[in-house]
């Protein structure tokens, strides 16, 4: 009864069909042949490109560092393999708009042959700030997707005090299952990760949240963490989005995340499990982040899988893999089903945040014929930021962009519940991604007509400034030719 | 008692107030209307005519004596229009309003012979050069005023659209979509 008063732990979400039973059962492809040529962006990652210091021509040995990380927010990049440099220049990169961004080609030489690693006997007995320096020097970012670099966020975490880290391993998109895989295989490296970045913030405790679809995952997690006092695992009801971050901590902890705050200003943290799993790798074997487990599924594959594949691999390659289907093949879509990005074609490299790729059918897309509104409210009760999507959706249709602000804009995740949800197929999320990407273009053009009203002012005072000066110079030249003529006046007045 | 001292005393309050607002108007009188100081603030300030009025604060004149829509500035937009809107307490229909397409100048460097008369005009000192050496453009402090493409003598300067590059795409707006087009991967749910 006294439950019934609680606030619920839950807001919104969906259930979609899980379409995860083809892949889960497998384990992890191994085998993958090194592709060729490997095509690895310089910006993975959140915050600033990291800059390149190799040269076209350079040989380089597998685990060797490419580009350094520029800022505080960066994130340097590795060769994934031994070979040689044979470009730095732009290539489509793997977004909806596949525009050119810089990318270093490395064609490999099929020796996979290692650079020379450093290793630490006890990494618990480093200082906690070198934890982050190494976890910073591999490369790691957020592997869930959102790319943020790791090291950063373990300082924040360090800084703030943290008590709890969470690790996330709900994986709440639809298809997608790497992370179960991950943690049914190599839960006991998962842990060893997690403890080492407990370490790394001084924290005590860590919780690691399982979606309760995924009981083999949750019983070798549990069997992993069992010696250890500090690492708690749990399960959680399996809705998407889960795994969004405020959402997640919001069940776990029962605390909720204030607007316009990070989640480490109320003592959470929340990392990947495989970001744990990248930590572990990095500080027990020196290996910077150079691959991933990525899951291809879809309709149109024949052979899905989870497979391991190196950084640039080309999708085009892990197609051929998995014997997708081309024809069948309606779109391609990086990541998850709700939040993933669409991609135009399969010539682009997989990159630190690609999770899966689905090549889906033509009978798996949603029908996007719109219909008019019906009122039922099915997308306000689905928000889990707590939005009305309709409301805002009407706004933007007529550009009533600042209502749509004011109505909570800025807190929508675009995480797809209310488009998907929505029996007359309005595309509600569609509206908010645009809309938000035109306020920030909107902030920039007012930012710039500043500037221009600064520029302009700057320039008529320099030109103010010239002509006085040419007045006063005017006024001076007058002056000095009449002081002469009085000078000769007097002479000649001498003579 | 009480009731006639409190009639004298306010009817010698509103006298004394009305005298104090009489004087005020005469002394303090304001030549122009404020609100068409703070509508030419708002308006970009190029001058370029493209409403129909002389220049920005002609414009804004109008648009305080309700004689030009809140949409009446093409660069501004309909970022534009909506502060005009809030500005004047207007309603506003935005659906037919375009958006401006965003230009920027550059100098061909094969046809640019160093004459230095397009930075001279440039409000922006977005042009740099020598004399005798090829201008450049910065393209952030461009604000496409066209006025360095009437004074090139080799018409070296041109305008173009801004490039679209991963740092300023944007989704575009959603309109009826065919189920074939490209669009989130939101659509693709199962």
């Amino acid at each position: 009864m006294l439950s019934f008063f609680k606030t619920p732990r839950i807001r919104g979400g969906v259930h979609a069909k899980e379409h995860k039973t083809a892949t889960a059962a497998l384990p992890i492809a191994t085998n993958f042949p090194l592709p060729k040529k490997l095509y690895i962006p310089l910006q993975q990652h959140v915050g600033k490109p990291a800059e390149p210091l190799i040269m076209v021509g350079d040989k380089v040995l597998k685990g060797q560092l490419l580009a350094y990380s520029q800022g505080l927010i960066s994130a340097p990049v590795h060769a994934p393999s031994s070979g040689i440099i044979v470009d730095v220049n732009d290539y489509p990169a793997p977004h909806p708009s596949a525009l050119p961004i810089r990318m270093i080609v490395l064609e490999t030489d099929g020796k996979d042959e290692w650079i020379k690693t450093q290793l630490v006997d006890d990494p618990f007995q480093l200082n906690p700030e070198e934890i982050s320096l190494c976890v910073g020097a591999a490369g790691i970012v957020g592997l869930g997707g959102a790319t943020f670099p790791t090291a950063v966020k373990l300082n924040m975490g360090r800084e703030n005090h943290v008590d709890t880290l969470i690790i996330n391993g709900s994986e709440c998109e639809p298809y997608l299952c790497c992370d179960d895989r991950l943690m049914q295989e190599r839960a006991e490296q998962i842990i060893d990760g997690v403890r080492l970045m407990l370490h790394g913030m001084e924290s005590e405790h860590a919780v690691v949240a399982i979606e309760d679809n995924k009981p083999q995952a949750f019983l070798a997690m549990r069997a992993a963490a069992d010696p250890y006092a500090s690492v708690n695992v749990i399960q959680i009801p399996t809705r998407y989005p889960m795994g969004w971050d405020r959402q997640l901590i919001r069940y776990v902890t029962g605390k909720e995340v204030p607007v316009g705050c990070r989640s480490s200003e109320i003592g959470v943290t929340i990392h990947n499990v495989g970001t744990a799993y990248a930590v572990h790798k990095a500080i027990r074997y020196g290996q910077p982040l150079l691959n991933r487990v990525v899951t291809v599924a879809g309709g149109a594959v024949k052979r899905p899988m989870n497979v391991e594949v190196p950084f640039g691999t080309l999708i085009s390659e892990l197609f051929e893999f998995c014997e997708v289907n081309q024809q069948e093949t309606a779109r391609i879509i990086m990541g998850g089903p709700m939040m993933g990005d669409s991609l135009p074609h399969g010539a682009l490299p997989t990159v630190k945040a690609t999770s899966g790729i689905l090549a889906l059918t033509q009978s798996e897309l949603k029908n996007t014929d719109e219909q008019p509104c019906i009122r039922c409210a099915s997308c306000v009760s689905v928000c889990p930021a707590g939005l009305r999507p309709l409301d805002m959706a009407n706004n933007i249709r007529i550009n009533q962009l600042d209502a749509a602000v004011d109505l909570g804009l800025k807190d929508c995740i675009s995480c797809g519940c209310c488009s998907y949800i929505c029996p007359s197929n309005i595309p509600l999320v569609q509206f908010f991604k645009y809309a938000s990407g035109e306020v920030v273009a909107r902030q920039q053009a007012q930012h710039k007509s500043e500037q221009t009203k600064r520029l302009m002012d700057a320039r008529n005072a320099r030109m103010e400034r010239i002509a006085q000066q040419q007045r006063e110079e005017e006024l001076a030249r007058i002056a000095a030719k009449a002081e002469r003529e009085r000078l000769k006046a007097e002479q000649e007045a001498l003579v | 008692m009480y009731v006639l001292s409190a009639i004298v005393s306010l009817t010698l309050l509103g006298l004394f107030l009305g005298l104090l607002l009489g004087i005020a108007g005469k002394y303090l009188k304001v030549e122009s209307s404020p609100i068409v100081d703070e509508l030419e603030a708002l308006l970009p300030g190029s001058q370029c005519g493209q409403c129909g009025f002389p220049g920005c604060r002609p414009a804004a004149e109008a648009l305080s004596e309700g004689n030009a829509p809140a949409t009446m500035c093409p660069p501004g937009g309909s970022a534009l229009a909506e502060q005009i809107a809030a500005l004047l307490g207007l309603d506003l229909d935005l659906s037919d309003v375009k958006e401006p397409e965003l230009l920027v100048a550059r100098v061909s460097e094969d046809t640019c012979t160093g004459c230095t008369r397009c930075f001279k005009v440039c409000p922006t000192d977005a042009i740099v050069g020598a004399p005798k050496q090829i201008h450049a453009v910065v393209a952030d402090a461009c604000i496409a005023c066209k006025k360095c493409v009437d004074v090139c003598p080799t018409e070296c300067l041109q305008m173009h659209p801004v490039e679209v590059t991963l740092r300023n795409w944007r989704w575009a707006k959603p309109h009826h979509v065919p189920a074939q087009s490209l669009g989130t991967g939101s659509n693709a749910v199962c």
